[in-house]
Formats: C-alpha cells, structure tokens, sequence
C-alpha cells in the first residue's frame, strides 16, 4: 500500500514539473503577450493541482488533505478571475497604441 | 540533503537577480514590480530559514501591501514634474556604498560569531509553558516583550497620523484619494466579492492560530487591509473619510485594549502588562482581536493615502 | 521520498526563476503583470512540497498568504497599468 501510494506521488509529482516546465517553455516562446499568458495560467494551475493531488496521500490527516485541496481551489479561481483581468489591460493597450 | 542546499543556492541567486533588477529598473513601475516579485520570493527564504512568522509577515507586507504603498507613491511622482532630479551618480554611489557597509556589518556577525552565541531562545522555551501559548513568537511579543509590541503599534498610529498631515487644510476629515479602478469592471467586481469573504475568514483564522502556531495579529490584519483595499479599488465601497467614528474607534482600539490590560496588570499581577497566573492565554487572544482590527485599519489607510476631497 | 520532493521543488524552483527572469527582461509592461501570477502559482507549489517533505504543517498557511497576495499585487498592479495617466507618461 506504501509502496503504491509513493509510486502515485513519484508519477503525479513529475507529471505537475511536466507542465510547469511546460508553462515556462510557452511564456519563454510563445509570440504574443495574450498566448503567453494562456500559457501560463492554465499549464501551470494544471501543474499546481498535479502537484496537490501527488501530495494528498502525505497530507496531514483529513483536515491536512482538505487544506491543501482548499488552497488548490483558491488559486485556481483567482488566477482564472486575475487571468482575465490581465487580459483586458492587455487587450486595452493594445487598442490604445 | 545536498539537493535542499542546491534549492537554497538557486533561491538565493534568484533573490539577487531580482534585487538587481528592482535597482536597474527604468520606470519606477518596473522597479515596483520587481519589488513585490521580491518580497514575494524572501517569504520563501524565511521558510527556508524556519521563521514561518517572519515568512507569513513577509508574503503579506512585502508582497502586498508594500507593493500597494509604492504604486501610489509612483503614481504622485508621475503627477509632479517630470524631469525633476534625476538622481545623481554620487547619491547613488553614496547609497551603494552604506548599503554595502550594512551587508558586510551582518555577514560578519553571520560568519564570525562570538564563541558563545548569546541567545535567550532557550529560556523562552522553558518559560513559554506559563504563559498557555503555543507559539514562542507570541510569548516574546505579548509576554516577554509586551511593551514593545504595544509601542509598535503606537508608532504605527503615529505613522498614519504623518500621512494624513500631508491632506491640504482644505481636505482634512475628507476621503482618501485611494486610485480606484479608471471604470466598473466586471471582473474586477466579481473577484471583490468573491475573494474577499475567503479572506476575512483566512484573516480571523491567522489571527487565531497565532497562539499556537506560527500567525498573529499582525498577519491577520494585513489580509483584512488587503481585501477592504480590493473592495475599494473594485469600486464596490467609497473610501471612507478619516473623520468618521468608526473608522477612529477602530484605529485606536488595539493600543488601548492593550494598555488597558497592562495597567490591569498593575492591580491584579503587580506588574504593568503582567498577566495575572492562569489568565494570560485569554487576555493576549483578546489583544489579539483588537489588535487585528486596529492593524487592518491603519494598514489599508495607509495605503489609502491623505484625504484630498472634502467630505460630502 | 523526501529527497525526491526536493528534487521537483528544485525543478520547479527552476521554471519560476526561468520565467521570471525572461519576463523582467522584456520591455513592455503588459509582461510583467504575469509575475505575480507565475509566483501565485509556482511559488505555492514549490511552499507546498516543502511543507510535506519537511513535515512543518504551517508552511501551508505561508502559501495561503502567497496565494492571497500574488491576487492582491496583481490586481494593483493592473490597475497602474490601465490607468489612463500612466500610458501618456510612457512613450
């Protein structure tokens, strides 16, 4: 049973540095400040959540678990709200010069 | 362990690469964000170095409220003259040079410290069981430091009395020119409704835990500050002015709650701020609590600047 | 186990520091907007692997302040950006 929850860890931790590698790949590349921050956000909140879910079997007790899926979520809506938000400074500028 | 030390490493030359560019920033806003990356990434570095308060202290001021703070200094000085004082290669010379005299000041205390380290740590810890805290930061701040910490709060006060003297004689006991969003935005609305219940309870729970574990009051009320300044900045609330109430009982409640237990102390523990045996958990909790709401006003009014319209 | 969560922290130490630096180098300030969400991101994931491989549990409450914060920065700094009076000072 350890041994497979370490196994789950181990896979699930890379996969989340996959796509953070990802991520960072695409902010480096990417040619436009709007597909830069597609990028950013949703490969590297896929990458925190991967991140989290490795974690969970470790997690203190239930109510550890339960912080750490809480903290996964919080990030995740205000990135997506903040997200947005930077896309229309972006999309202003653009319009403006 | 060796690749903990190489995560170190890689922090601290990423902290330096960022200071850099804060100082070899053109614009003051570039600077700016530099700044807060910065802060952002020493709240790291404190829980590398096992100060969990000092980093929860430092995401919070460093990262956001500082950041806020510095905007609207920026935000001033693109209002004033443009040209003036650029400043000189001396003054920068001079600052590099003091700047550099502090670091080796600390680096020698660092890597050549006295045979016998003087610390109290120890002794805090064999003591803390008296208090009924958890915490040792919260022992030293509230039980073996307490005048410290009350006065700190004061200086605070003092620092928001400063800002506001800056209002011209018309504005006094106006509104705050806090820079609000340039038009109703509605996912700037959405996110200041939605994040802001999440935050006052994170607020209270720091303040709450901070008797047992790393939080306080300090921390709890900079995330207070944060989410009123949201609501303001997102155009759901007016700023409020200075003069109102509320607003004043709030600032001055924290540091007269705290009084009022010290001279308590006077009379029921012999001491001022000395906490009668068995009663100090939940007299400091309750400081605490009054602290909280007094930092959480004082800190977003800070950040809201001097009053510059006359109240309606 | 241990040692491989300071590995990914590392790694992922590595891809913030990667893009942060390539984002404070660009020019336009649009960029650097994205740095707080970067750090609200990488930043946690990197306080929550270590909160587990250390076993210090309030490490967890520094990535929630991070995470609160890195949304608050990015919503001042947004507001620099749009804020009509900034873009006539910058050519």
């Amino acid at each position: 049973m350890d041994l497979a929850l370490d196994l789950f860890t181990v896979a699930a931790l890379s996969a989340g540095a996959l796509f953070f590698l990802a991520g960072t790949v695409g902010l480096i590349r990417f040619p436009d400040p709007l597909t830069r921050l597609h990028a950013l956000t949703k490969v590297d909140n896929l990458g925190l959540g991967l991140v989290v879910v490795g974690l969970l079997p470790h997690a203190n007790g239930l109510v550890g678990a339960l912080k750490l899926v809480s903290i996964w979520l919080l990030v995740q809506l205000s990135g997506a709200i903040v997200t947005q938000l930077i896309a229309g400074a972006i999309r202003e500028r653009g319009h403006r010069e | 362990m060796t690749i903990l030390s190489f995560t170190d490493v890689g922090l601290v030359l990423l902290v330096l690469v960022i200071g850099a560019s804060t100082i070899f920033a053109r614009e003051a806003f570039d600077a700016v964000i530099a700044f807060v990356v910065y802060g952002l990434l020493l709240a790291i570095v404190w829980v590398r170095l096992s100060a969990i308060d000092v980093a929860l202290t430092e995401a919070a001021i460093g990262g956001g409220m500082t950041g806020t703070l510095l905007l609207g200094a920026a935000a001033r000085l693109r209002s004033a003259e443009p040209d003036s004082a650029r400043i000189g290669l001396a003054v920068r010379l001079a600052a590099a040079f003091f700047c550099a005299l502090v670091a080796a000041g600390l680096a020698g205390a660092l890597l050549l410290p006295p045979s016998v380290i003087p610390t109290l740590a120890p002794t805090v810890m064999e003591n803390l069981v008296h208090t009924g805290l958890g915490n040792p930061v919260a022992g030293v701040l509230f039980a073996y430091r307490a005048l410290d910490t009350m006065l700190e709060k004061v200086v605070l006060l003092l620092a928001l009395l400063g800002v506001w003297s800056l209002a011209p004689n018309s504005a006094w006991n106006g509104i705050p020119g806090l820079r609000v969003y340039e038009r109703p935005n509605s996912t700037l609305t959405f996110l200041a409704q939605l994040l802001p219940p999440l935050g006052i309870v994170v607020g209270f729970y720091m303040c709450w835990v901070g008797a047992n574990a790393p939080g306080g009051a300090f921390q709890g009320g900079t995330i207070l500050a944060a989410m009123w300044l949201l609501v303001i900045i997102a155009r759901l609330e007016k700023a409020p002015s200075i003069g109102q109430p509320w607003l004043r009982i709030g600032l001055v409640l924290g540091p007269v709650v705290f009084l009022a237990v010290g001279l308590a102390g006077l009379v029921l523990a012999n001491a001022f701020l000395a906490y009668p045996p068995g009663y100090a958990k939940p007299l400091i909790v309750a400081i605490e609590v009054a602290l909280t709401i007094s930092i959480a006003v004082a800190l977003a009014m800070l950040a809201a600047g001097p009053p510059e319209q006359v109240q309606q | 186990m241990d040692s491989f969560l300071f590995l990914i922290a590392s790694f992922v130490l590595a891809m913030v520091a990667g893009g942060l630096i390539v984002i404070l180098q660009r020019p336009s300030d649009v960029d650097r907007l994205m740095a707080a969400q970067l750090l609200g991101t990488g930043g946690v994931a990197i306080l929550l692997i270590l909160a587990i491989a250390t076993e210090v549990a309030s490490i967890v409450d520094v990535a929630l302040m991070l995470a609160l914060f890195a949304a608050f920065a990015a919503v001042a700094f947004v507001r620099d950006v749009s804020d009509p009076e900034n873009t006539a000072q910058r050519q």
